[in-house]
């Protein structure tokens, strides 16, 4: 079933005639309600009717986290808060919450939005969907919540917690699809393990998982001991939540974005120039339709890049890369930008090599140099010397090849890398910029 | 005729060749011939053993990387010409040599070397012909 059919299949022009028109509308609106984006607009020398096409997008100025929290807790909403029919926040972690906000047409287009994400991975009235993302103030339960019911799916509105009872509920229940966030749905198989409940007494078809980063061997991880098809979704709550993109049932690469609501770019992270599709570099989106809170331009620091070639689905909405890592890991070395995510891909693809290693980053004289340090595990342990260092120069050849930049490799012992609460540090920098 | 060797990878800092001792004693394993190679980032610590298995595991217990391979000992008179004797025949051969260490064993009359030879079965085969004595573990840690 595909939702929305006539939007999701449209041809690129069509469907790009009607983001220029949103575009345009939604520029004209925040320039003309909210202070902090007119004084951005004229301090850049634009104005709303500038956007004459979609590329015109590029003369807008950026948004980031920091506008976010410079304009604490309301400022950047568009309406007055008597519109504003809920509120949703960040936990903070890394600073002052970011607040967003949602108008009765906004909960709307989000359960739109969530309802056709869910039927990109063949969620049908019907199914039983087991919602096991947070409700509270996080978007990911409340928004996945809504777009169940907007597509006449039963939702099971479990929330996190409690894995043993999540498990009697799937088994009771019969449920057929699992929201979760990745590392949930591996540690409710493992406590499935514990409490002797096989996969094969469940009716689970699909794993809809999102809301951190993972990988691919994490995918066939899920996907092997539920004995699901686990597939991918993304979101923020800056832009709505979850329901921004979606990995369809029939792609092997990458999320269609919603594109009808949120224009993506992706540009380069220091010089911020727009670059073309295929190309890495930080995910931007647009909200074309929100009211209460939109975004122009806002840099999600995550690393993607979008694929244009159609999809086998049929739809013609772009697609985005599984998020590669996040600009905050960014390194640039000689001028390339290195991302340790890139690294772990080569590692990964190297047969035998676990991706066990540590990127460091020294400066000598005034020459950047990369080593790569990679634990030996006994699968590509050797007693000949020449077999070893073939495997650091192999790596080095795909690195080079792959990033561009020479590197060292130096094998190490293993548990040589420090693990911090069971994640890896993988950069460390001892350059003095 | 092969023995059981086990290979340690060692990264190249201080304390490590005595930390394996250090281990291998504990478990009291004794060592009758070791070498090590090493490049400028890491080592290869090569071991014959009297209990393979139980090094193995503890080695690796302690965090190690352990491999275990074969390799050929060949017992020669410890005299002039007794490693050139083993060399020229596995050379006409056409058997490439990986690597080699040796010692002498405890009457002195003998010494045993050890090898890891690009084709280990040809070799074996070519030595044994070449009217060589090779020994087996049991009789490299029963010397």
């Amino acid at each position: 079933m595909m939702w929305v059919e006539e939007v999701e299949t449209l041809p690129r022009p069509g469907l790009e005639s009607i983001q220029l028109k949103r575009l345009q509308k939604q520029v004209r609106r925040v320039y003309d309600t909210v202070a902090p984006y007119r004084s951005k607009m004229d301090d850049a020398g634009v104005k709303p009717g500038d956007i004459q096409s979609l590329k015109d997008l590029h003369v807008l100025p950026f948004n980031t986290k920091d506008d976010l929290r410079d304009n604490y807790p309301f400022g950047l909403f568009t309406v007055p808060l008597e519109k504003v029919i809920r509120v949703h926040a960040s936990s903070g972690t890394t600073g002052q919450p970011t607040v967003v906000g949602y108008t009765e047409a906004d909960i709307e287009l989000w359960a739109s939005v969530m309802s056709r994400a869910l039927a990109m991975a063949g969620v049908t009235p019907g199914d039983m969907v087991h919602n096991a993302y947070g409700y509270g103030l996080f978007t990911g339960g409340l928004g996945a919540h809504y777009g169940i019911e907007a597509l006449g799916a039963t939702v099971i509105p479990v929330s996190g917690g409690n894995s043993k009872r999540q498990i009697t509920i799937m088994r009771d229940f019969g449920s057929t699809v699992l929201l979760s966030t990745p590392s949930y749905a591996l540690n409710l198989a493992d406590a499935m393990a514990d409490v002797g409940v096989s996969p094969s007494e469940l009716k689970l078809r699909v794993g809809i998982h999102g809301a951190e980063p993972w990988s691919e061997s994490m995918r066939e991880e899920v996907e092997r001991k539920l004995g699901i098809r686990a597939v991918d979704i993304y979101g923020l709550s800056e832009i709505i939540g979850p329901g921004v993109a979606m990995e369809c049932l029939q792609t092997d690469r990458g999320m269609h974005i919603l594109e009808d609501h949120f224009l993506p770019e992706i540009v380069d992270p220091e010089t911020l120039q727009p670059l073309p599709y295929g190309e890495v570099g930080e995910l931007v989106f647009t909200t074309l339709t929100k009211e209460a809170f939109p975004l122009i331009r806002y840099r999600t620091k995550d690393i993607s890049r979008l694929i244009a070639e159609p999809c086998a689905c049929g739809r013609t909405l772009v697609r985005m890369e599984k998020v590669m890592g996040r600009t905050d890991d960014m390194l640039i070395i000689r001028g390339v930008n290195v991302f340790p995510s890139q690294v772990e891909h080569v590692l990964v693809g190297i047969e035998g090599v676990e991706p066990h290693y540590q990127i460091e980053v020294n400066r000598e004289g005034s020459l950047d140099t990369m080593s790569i340090l990679v634990e030996v595990s006994e699968n590509i342990f050797s007693d000949e010397i020449r077999v070893l260092e073939g495997l650091s120069k192999k790596i080095q050849a795909e690195v080079k090849d792959m990033l561009g930049v020479t590197c060292k490799v130096k094998l190490v012992e293993p548990r040589t890398i420090k693990r911090s609460e069971g994640k890896a540090q993988r950069v460390i920098d001892n350059r003095k910029l | 005729m092969r023995v059981e060797q086990i290979a340690v990878f060692l990264e190249n800092k201080s304390g490590r060749l005595a930390e394996i001792t250090r281990i291998l004693a504990e478990n009291d394993i004794n060592i009758r011939a070791l070498s090590v190679a090493d490049t400028a980032d890491f080592g290869i610590l090569r071991l014959i053993v009297d209990k393979v298995d139980a090094a193995k595991k503890s080695l690796q217990e302690g965090g190690f990387t352990v491999g275990k391979t074969n390799v050929i000992a060949v017992e020669v008179p410890d005299r002039t010409g007794g490693l050139a004797s083993v060399l020229k025949t596995a050379n006409e051969a056409g058997l490439n040599v990986e690597y080699m260490y040796a010692f002498v064993n405890k009457s002195a009359e003998d010494a045993v070397l050890i090898f890891r030879f690009d084709e280990m079965d040809k070799a074996i085969e070519v030595l044994q012909q070449g009217g060589f004595v090779l020994l087996s573990g049991p009789q490299i840690c029963a010397l």
